[in-house]
């Protein structure tokens, strides 16, 4: 095995340098230097040398000032909203013999299929002051929740949809605690909800925090939902308008720019210090996870309820966005006054344009993403080139880079770069935001190639090199087949979660005709007349998404069956 | 020291527990009296940790009572039984420090700060780890974590006290001496206490009586002595230390005799009573044992004992005995022989003449 490993290591150095350069070019140009840019800009005197003074004067704003507070109050306060709704459900789901744990788990890729943004006006029409929940609220008690006032809104639509983060991984690290540990504090006289307290949340922490920690940043970087639901005294909305209108000269917006990256960076860096630095209480020499109890009485029915509570919260969006894309007119109404298909047919003669683009750029930044994925995993996991762990982290910093802070990179670092063959400005072009999509989306690609790549054994590719391959031709008839289906995955995550980028996008669209769908929804959303066009388009974008995963799991399912079947 | 509780005893009832078809547990009763060392020995999945998580309260069975202190205790809850439980892997909360592990029980009792930590360092002090009151148990040996486990446990001073395997994550130097330790603790504190073990040798140097388990039957139960030299059936023979074991026949002697017959190692008699009562009248096949310390050399039996010549396959030099592979005929037998200086070893490839005396043999019936 070790012999094995380190003979797969040794291939010719030049091969893995040839490799390895692009890649380093790639993440170099297009993510570190745009970024390095904005940061240099908030913080350069003008004189070549560093200063704080553009700092100050970011704080002595009054209105930045508030946008700083306001966008740490809704980040926490989604934080603390999807940490109420996801608590609960995970500890239901890890610990209970209860049938909607199955509902429950496939509620975790309701965020990957759209973004607040776009069901965040549907969300206004059913919680708004006159949308359909006051007004049955009004009607019956003669009372009025303020859900979608202000810094509640957002709050409100990004906890909503973010939730599922905390979900997923705090049932994941429930599930691995081991079952003695809480045996033996209920052998010690506790349950309940002290149990919970002393012992299954501490234990349960790190997947707590690594879910939290990503809701955070998210809603944090997030610019669509603010301006959508037209908040601007927030970090993100203030930076676009910032270099949309002062242009982009002005120090504040970079400095606005800084603190988003600075947040991003402390918020994953916590995570990672509190889930490395943990002795895990996981299953051990001996142990048993925890045997479910079965749910009975008055606590099922509890639970219950408190599931359909939430997946009726989770799902309106989306069925408000259904629902208004077919609604002629639907305001001040529980529910549309009438029902129609023409917005369908506005979106498809107007904005067949969008939907190809959206098509076009993501296809290409997804094989991007796949092309230096599977590049960046060989020199990882087969080459033993000095810093090809650099390569892997640089690839993963666009994690903690908010959409928003890279456009404004681009704007700035490739200011004045013509392309060939007059194609005009290379900010103006739409190479920009596709290779803003393949920058942003190039993680999730990365992690899906390195794990695919971990699972085929090194002898594999010996087999064939013995067998007269080269080492090209071993890559191409050996490694890449074994890994489709890691390619596969992380061709179609990137994919669907370029369609619907939005923060990135907007500051980089600058002709309608090389806009995107997300951009088209963000622009409908503008006006109260075309709302209805925004839905329809926004079901669409769902569709495209919901295909795009649904194809690829059946893909992969039939594959891995396949292979399994072939072994035996 | 604080003074022993009144220790309460355990008495288990007709219990039966089954999950789903398979039935892990089959009508066992067993009594284990207040302050008792009691050992609940068998091979894995005989139900012994199924039965010790039925007293604490994890599990329940379908038939049949647990009275801790002459209490049903099946409407308790596991929170509310006061019975302390000592995990296998000792099940120390890694978030917690050593002190804050010990003190979990006492502050779920709601006892007031100045007492519990007193009384952390009582049990600290109990189990020799005054100094380690700050450590995470991360930062502890083996032996270390399960002392804390201990501590942590006794200090809520339960009712009773249950071990599941408390020795099996130590190392084989570790295990003994932590043994006897246990042994001296209880008998210091009076607790009543129940240990799962699959080490036969454990559960016979530790426990006061034992109770040996196969698949969810309790085969025999008693002192070590009485298990070791009247086990009553197979697998208790086999299970609790060595053996050799022969088919051979009973048949009727003299009166009050029973004529032995194993083929290869000769005729011996012994009296009915210690014949199995189900071949007490019958003549017929029979299980005829004796262990391996029992085989002296010599040329003729004792009065009614086996008498057989054997070939020397193989010998064991063990220090206090030499342990000989031994061929009689088509049998293989098993003879520990006292070694004293000076004295020769009988040489592998020879043949000699060996006996076993009569209040040496065990019947048992055929399973």
């Amino acid at each position: 095995m070790t012999t094995a490993l380190a003979a797969a290591r040794t291939p010719g150095r030049s091969g893995a340098w040839l490799v390895a350069l692009p890649v380093a070019l790639f993440i170099g140009v297009l993510l570190l230097w745009p970024v390095a840019t904005v940061l240099h800009a908030a913080l350069a005197d003008g004189r070549g040398g560093l200063t704080l003074v553009h700092l100050r004067a970011f704080f002595s704003l009054s209105i930045m000032r508030e946008a700083f507070v306001n966008s740490l109050v809704v980040a926490l306060g989604a934080v603390a909203l999807a940490s109420a709704i996801a608590v609960p459900l995970a500890y239901l789901t890890a610990r209970f013999a209860f049938r909607g744990a199955a509902l429950v788990q496939t509620l975790g890729v309701l965020p990957l299929i759209m973004p607040p943004f776009v069901g965040a006006v549907a969300m206004q029409l059913l919680f708004g002051r006159n949308g359909s929940v006051n007004l049955l609220l009004n009607d019956a008690f003669g009372i009025r929740i303020p859900f979608m006032e202000g810094l509640y809104g957002v709050i409100f639509v990004e906890g909503l949809h973010y939730f599922p983060f905390i979900l997923l991984n705090l049932v994941a690290s429930m599930r691995n605690i081991d079952g003695a540990m809480e045996e033996a504090a209920q052998n010690l006289g506790s349950h309940g909800f002290r149990l919970f307290r002393r012992v299954v949340f501490p234990l349960a922490l790190p997947g707590f925090v690594a879910g939290a920690s990503l809701v955070f940043v998210k809603v944090f970087d997030d610019l669509g939902t603010p301006l959508v639901l037209n908040v601007t005294n927030m970090l993100a909305p203030q930076a676009y308008l910032r270099i949309t209108s002062v242009g982009l000269e002005d120090p504040v917006g970079y400095v606005i720019a800084m603190i988003m990256v600075v947040f991003s960076i402390l918020a994953l860096w916590v995570s990672a210090r509190i889930t490395q630095g943990r002795d895990f209480a996981t299953l051990s020499r001996g142990g048993a996870a925890t045997r479910r109890r079965p749910l009975a009485g008055w606590r099922a029915f509890a639970a219950y309820a408190w599931v359909l509570l939430v997946l009726a919260l989770v799902l309106s969006p989306h069925l408000g966005i259904l629902l208004m894309s077919v609604s002629r007119v639907w305001s001040f109404s529980v529910l549309p006054e009438g029902y129609t298909l023409a917005h369908y047919a506005v979106v498809l003669t107007d904005s067949a344009g969008m939907i190809g683009n959206t098509l076009l750029y993501c296809s290409l930044a997804a094989l991007i993403d796949v092309v230096l994925g599977v590049a960046i995993a060989w020199l990882l996991l087969r080459t033993a080139l000095p810093g090809r762990r650099w390569l892997d982290w640089g690839a993963s910093a666009a994690l903690a880079i908010p959409g928003i802070v890279l456009a404004i990179g681009y704007l700035r670092a490739f200011r004045g770069v013509e392309l060939p063959f007059g194609w005009g400005a290379f900010t103006a072009s739409w190479l920009a935001i596709m290779l803003a999509y393949a920058v942003r989306r190039l993680p999730y690609a990365v992690r899906a190639c390195v794990a695919a790549l971990e699972q085929v054994h090194a002898s594999l590719e010996e087999a064939a090199q013995s067998l007269g391959a080269n080492r090209w031709r071993t890559v191409r008839r050996i490694v890449v087949p074994l890994m489709a289906g890691g390619i596969l995955a992380g061709f179609v995550t990137s994919f669907i979660t370029a369609a619907v980028e939005l923060s990135a996008t907007i500051l980089l669209v600058t002709r309608e005709s090389q806009a995107p769908l997300s951009y088209g929804i963000y622009l409908y959303n503008q006006s109260i007349a075309t709302r209805g066009p925004a839905a329809a388009l926004g079901v669409i974008a769902v569709a495209i998404v919901a295909l795009g995963t649904f194809l690829s799991h059946r893909l992969l399912e039939r594959r891995s069956a396949a292979m399994s079947s072939a072994e035996t | 020291m604080t003074p022993a509780p009144a220790a309460a005893g355990i008495s288990i009832e007709g219990v039966t527990l089954s999950y789903g078809a398979e039935v892990v547990l089959r009508d066992i009763s067993l009594a284990v009296a207040p302050g008792e060392f009691f050992a609940l020995l068998g091979p894995s999945g005989s139900g012994k940790s199924t039965l010790l998580r039925l007293v604490a309260g994890f599990v329940r069975s379908q038939a049949g009572r647990v009275l801790i202190g002459g209490a049903d205790v099946a409407t308790l809850p596991p929170w509310k039984r006061d019975v302390g439980m000592v995990f296998q892997n000792y099940a120390l909360w890694p978030h917690l420090s050593v002190a804050q592990n010990v003190a979990f029980g006492l502050e779920e009792r709601r006892w007031p700060r100045a007492r519990i930590d007193a009384r952390v360092r009582e049990m600290l002090e109990l189990v020799g780890l005054s100094a380690f009151a700050a450590r995470r148990p991360g930062q502890l040996s083996g032996g270390q974590q399960q002392r804390v486990a201990i501590a942590r446990t006794l200090a809520i001073e339960p009712r009773v006290l249950l071990l599941d395997e408390p020795l099996s994550n130590l190392d084989a130097k570790l295990r003994a001496s932590t043994g006897l330790e246990l042994k001296r603790l209880q008998r210091r504190l009076g607790v009543t206490t129940v240990f799962v073990t699959h080490d036969q040798q454990e559960a016979m140097t530790i426990a006061d009586r034992l109770a040996v388990l196969d698949h969810g039957v309790i085969q025999q139960a008693g002192t070590p002595r009485e298990l070791y030299d009247a086990p009553v059936n197979r697998f208790v023979a086999e299970f609790v230390g060595s053996i050799n074991l022969y088919r051979g026949r009973v048949e009727r002697a003299d009166a009050g005799l029973r004529r032995l017959v194993v083929a290869d190692l000769g005729a011996g008699a012994i009296p009915a009573g210690r014949v199995d009562a189900r071949l007490a009248d019958a003549a017929g096949e029979a299980l005829i044992a004796f262990r391996p310390h029992a085989v002296r050399r010599a040329d003729s039996a004792p009065d009614g004992g086996l008498c057989f010549e054997a070939e020397i396959a193989a010998a064991e030099f063990l220090g206090e005995f030499v342990r000989y592979e031994l061929r009689a005929g088509a049998l293989r037998v098993t003879a520990d022989l006292p070694h004293a200086r000076h004295q020769g070893a009988l040489a592998a490839g020879g043949r000699a003449r060996f006996a076993v005396p009569p209040e040496e043999i065990i019947v048992l019936a055929v399973d």
